[in-house]
């Protein structure tokens, strides 16, 4: 008998969750959700919607925008469209992998650590935290000087950075779910507890994984290309955006503004885009427990 | 319902308050009318939605958005308060009526000190700022309390004692009406009968009390007269003795029977049904559906305001057939 | 104040040290541990014979034990000394922070400053405008700005405002022409008190594109943060008292805002860490010469142990800022105090 009164609240639980999306925060989410796909598309369809290669000189230097190059040139005349284009596949390759490696580690570790608590919480709670309150950039800046510049390197520092806003997160929410009947009960059953941790645990994180994955991925975004900025991540030819912002910047003083203009503000957009998905999530999460 | 006499300090007549909700127009107070003399201690006696607050609220001109009044007089020692406005409304709000509130865990502010608030009330309303701080001493001992208390901050101090703080501040300005809207609920017994006896203090000033109650039981020990509502009417009014002996109306009697101490017949006699909504109150008199000796004439017609005893007032079609 | 508040203060003081300690031994093992050798990267070449190699590693202590170099960088924290550049030979560090550190605190209050009053203004008018197109708009952009790319926003400020318009300076701190006499190394403070106005006019036209980007990028959760809580004390039970009582709508709105200020002021110390990473890349785009621009030289160059430093500085202040944050909220909300 208790076994499907377990079933049922956990069923009963699942139908909580906003599998439909309310009203409130609606608009930002859609928003928000329109401007990242958009960004993906661009990525993917690179090759269609450009003929040139990003990484070749393929017109005048500083030409300014025009029908054959939409936003110019650079220095060295490649065409800033195809390397805004391509360079979305930078920003969201960096970004996707460091949250990955973000979730795999972080996500976990905040489950055990808020379900076992003792010791071992305590400590990892508190390593966590001295990172979680010290500014990330400074941190990852020091991480991928360590590293050395690369990619990669500036994808694990990224996703080293963020690794406690899940560990919190999830440990936070574990915190509170913990002390549930259903858990007690599962508990007084024998379930395994990786069994309870996944199957009953888990699913009430979700809500919150979805917002803070969006609120994070804005992050990544800018963190990414705040270390491109500084010359700390790509390398010469890639096409990135904070590295053309780089690259564009010392140009400003002589009015070449396309070479700054359009990848700062795919860069924002892109953030934006992430920003408001997270905040529009957020309302929703927050209508439904309050 | 009495003359306006002389000495009525308190006049309100047909006073209407609605709310204007998504939901419809909530006709939270309808057609009330009554009076109170000076230094009269009058119990307004209802169940939670009767309208007793939202009549309190409109006494002081303060009824909330998205409530209005939509027409009546109150008539406070002879000025309208629902016709003034700006200044001189925010002045006569405190120094004409003022009012003491149910929960005193929320109604003082949290980050100023009391003798702040106390003085405060006082300056708003044109009292010097050193005369003010003198009166703060006398105007704590005057509700039993110490006068170093006014040091302290709210949270310093416990839910009886905060609810002697807004005594003091609602009579600081000694006004000719106050209203204490359930000031005993939020508090336990022993403390009630303090704070009630604070109340009735302030008629020795000549202010007339208004008791606000859902507690029949309680304005029964205190108040001199007795007005009884129902679904944003007055049902029954007059002298306190007079309601209690000899209850004209269904309601009142219900009403008195569900209170041990105050029964009318043998054995308690659950009131059947519900409130009734008030966007779409029901035809006629208003507590028809739930009175056993609803006629048809209660369900198309509301009664008429029928003279039971001397100053004794009730609503009902039953009182006409005499 | 009273014991109760001196004993809080002393509670959360004490909860910096782990957090630095925490974080210096983070960066010390990311930086040491990993493969390379930090004078060969410094010097960018491994053309050094192997004798000079071993003599600039005992000059520098690199030769030791890393947990002795460890406890021995901690020691001399501890009596104020950062060490030398591995870099510029000889040059000390703790000196290099103290030049650097003002320009970069100078910026942060004024961006502060703005962030807050841009934040508290639009949330009150979105709280007086709730519920209309003004108040949506509003919480769009409250929940938008800090996802600008700080460079773009600068970057167009200065093509806008300097280039374009010729209206103020592209960047650094002050003009060079203008004979600043320092004093505390707060510019704006210093040409005040020498009474050098063309240096103040100077000081001011160049802090204001930093710090209005930077106020611009973090004043996004003022505005929720101001437009909730005005909203939730407007409607509380204690502001409706007041008008019963007959307290001007005017007092009332400012006894409610200071209710409505502790959680803003607790936020912005919680931001603060968000402040200085912020100021990084400000410092970076307007060529302002503060521990952000120094960062990043020397990360330019590999100079370990000033890189190091600059960790723990900010790891000071972030923790320095969270207790100055608790005191002012201890002082604001009395119930925290007894």
């Amino acid at each position: 008998m208790m076994l499907s009164e377990l079933f049922g609240k956990r069923l009963d639980r699942l139908s909580n969750l906003p599998l439909t999306i309310p009203r409130r925060g609606r608009g930002m989410v859609y928003f928000g959700l329109g401007v990242v796909l958009a960004v993906i598309f661009m990525a993917l369809a690179a090759p269609i919607l450009t003929p040139y290669d990003p990484t070749r000189t393929v017109g005048n230097p500083f030409a300014p925008p025009s029908l054959e190059h939409p936003m110019g040139t650079n220095k060295l005349g490649m065409d800033m469209w195809s390397r805004i284009l391509y360079g979305a596949r930078t920003v969201l390759y960096v970004v996707f992998l460091a949250i990955a490696v973000c979730m795999v580690i972080g996500i976990p570790l905040g489950l055990l650590s808020g379900y076992f608590g003792g010791k071992l919480d305590r400590g990892l709670s508190m390593v966590m935290d001295a990172v979680y309150s010290f500014p990330s950039l400074v941190l990852a800046i020091a991480l991928a000087v360590a590293l050395g510049p690369s990619l990669m390197n500036a994808a694990i520092a990224i996703a080293v950075v963020y690794i406690p806003t899940y560990f919190r997160m999830v440990r936070g929410q574990v915190l509170s779910v913990k002390s549930e009947q259903f858990i007690e009960e599962a508990k007084i059953l024998g379930l395994p507890t990786g069994r309870i941790l996944l199957r009953h645990v888990l699913p009430h994180l979700i809500p919150t994984i979805m917002v803070v994955f969006s609120l994070n991925a804005a992050d990544a975004v800018l963190t990414e290309a705040a270390l491109s900025f500084l010359g700390l991540s790509v390398q010469f030819p890639t096409p990135d955006w904070g590295y053309d912002l780089y690259l564009g910047r010392g140009f400003l003083l002589s009015g070449y503004w396309w070479l700054v203009f359009f990848p700062g503000l795919m860069i924002t957009l892109l953030a934006i885009g992430f920003a408001l998905i997270g905040e529009g999530l957020s309302e929703q999460v927050r209508k439904e427990v309050g | 319902m009495g003359g306006a006499g002389m000495k009525d300090a308190l006049v309100v007549e047909g006073l209407s308050v609605r709310y204007f909700t998504q939901k419809g127009e909530v006709k939270a107070v309808d057609n009330v009318s009554f009076t109170a003399g000076l230094g009269d201690y009058l119990g307004i006696v209802g169940e939670s939605g009767s309208g007793k607050s939202t009549l309190g609220y409109a006494l002081l001109n303060l009824v909330p958005p998205p409530g209005r009044v939509v027409s009546g007089k109150v008539m406070i020692r002879g000025r309208n308060i629902l016709e003034l406005k700006g200044e001189e409304l925010r002045k006569a709000r405190g120094s004409l009526v003022a009012m003491v509130f149910q929960d005193p865990f929320t109604t003082l502010d949290p980050v100023r000190t009391i003798g702040d608030q106390i003085k405060e009330v006082m300056t708003e309303h044109g009292v010097s700022e050193e005369e003010a701080e003198e009166r703060i001493p006398s105007l704590l001992e005057s509700v039993g309390l110490p006068a170093r208390l006014a040091k302290l901050y709210p949270h310093q101090l416990s839910g009886g004692q905060r609810q002697r703080v807004s005594i003091a501040m609602a009579v600081a300005l000694k006004p000719a009406v106050l209203v204490a809207d359930e000031p005993t609920t939020a508090l336990d017994v022993v403390v009630q009968r303090q704070i009630m006896d604070l109340v009735e203090d302030v008629r020795k000033m000549g202010t007339t009390a208004i008791l606000i109650t859902h507690d029949i039981a309680l304005a029964a020990q205190r108040v001199e007269k007795m007005a009884v509502m129902y679904a944003g009417k007055i049902v029954e009014y007059g002298p306190k003795d007079a309601v209690l002996r000899n209850p004209a109306h269904p309601y009142t009697r219900a009403l008195l029977n569900s209170v041990p101490g105050l029964r009318v017949s043998k054995w308690p006699e659950p009131i059947p049904g519900f409130p009734p909504n008030l966007v779409n109150p029901p035809p006629g008199c208003r507590f028809h559906p739930r009175c056993r000796q609803a006629m048809d004439v209660c369900k198309k017609e509301e009664p008429p305001m029928v003279e039971v005893g001397p100053e004794h007032y009730a609503t009902c079609w039953l009182l006409s057939r005499r | 104040m009273g014991v109760g508040l001196a004993r809080y203060v002393a509670v959360r003081a004490s909860l910096i040290i782990p957090t630095i300690l925490i974080l210096y031994t983070l960066v010390f093992i990311v930086l040491r541990i990993l493969p390379g050798n930090p004078i060969i990267a410094a010097l960018g070449t491994k053309n050094i014979p192997p004798e000079q190699l071993r003599q600039l590693e005992h000059q520098l202590g690199l030769d030791k034990p890393l947990w002795v170099q460890y406890f021995d960088y901690l020691w001399n924290v501890l009596h104020g000394d950062f060490g030398k550049s591995l870099v510029i030979r000889g040059r000390s560090i703790t000196q290099d922070i103290v030049e650097r550190l003002p320009a970069t605190i100078e910026l942060s209050i004024f961006a502060l400053f703005i962030s807050l009053g841009i934040g508290i203004l639009t949330g009150l008018v979105a709280s007086i405008k709730r519920d209309t197109v003004i108040d949506k708009a509003l919480r769009v952009f409250g929940a938008a700005t800090y996802a600008l790319f700080i460079p773009w926003i600068g970057l167009m400020l200065q093509l806008f405002f300097s280039i374009w318009l010729n209206l103020l300076p592209v960047s650094g701190r002050i003009d060079p022409s203008v004979n600043l006499r320092v004093v505390t190394g707060f510019y704006i403070l210093d040409s005040i008190i020498t009474g050098n106005w063309a240096a103040l006019k100077s000081a001011l036209s160049h802090i204001i594109l930093p710090a209005f980007t930077l106020g611009l990028v973090l004043s996004g959760p003022y505005t929720r943060l101001a437009r909730n809580n005005m909203i939730k004390q407007l409607e509380s039970n204690y502001v409706f008292a007041y008008f019963a009582r007959g307290v001007r709508k005017g007092k009332v709105i400012r006894h409610a805002f200071r209710n409505a200020l502790i959680p803003i002021v607790t936020y912005a110390g919680l931001q603060f860490a968000l402040l200085l990473g912020g100021a990084v890349l400000t410092e970076t785009t307007f060529d302002w010469p503060g521990i952000g621009t120094y960062l990043v030289e020397k990360v330019a160059y590999r100079d370990y142990p000033a890189i190091q430093a600059v960790v723990i500085v900010f790891a000071f202040f972030v923790g320095l800022m969270s207790l100055v944050v608790d005191v002012l909220y201890a002082y604001l909300d009395p119930r925290v105090r007894y």
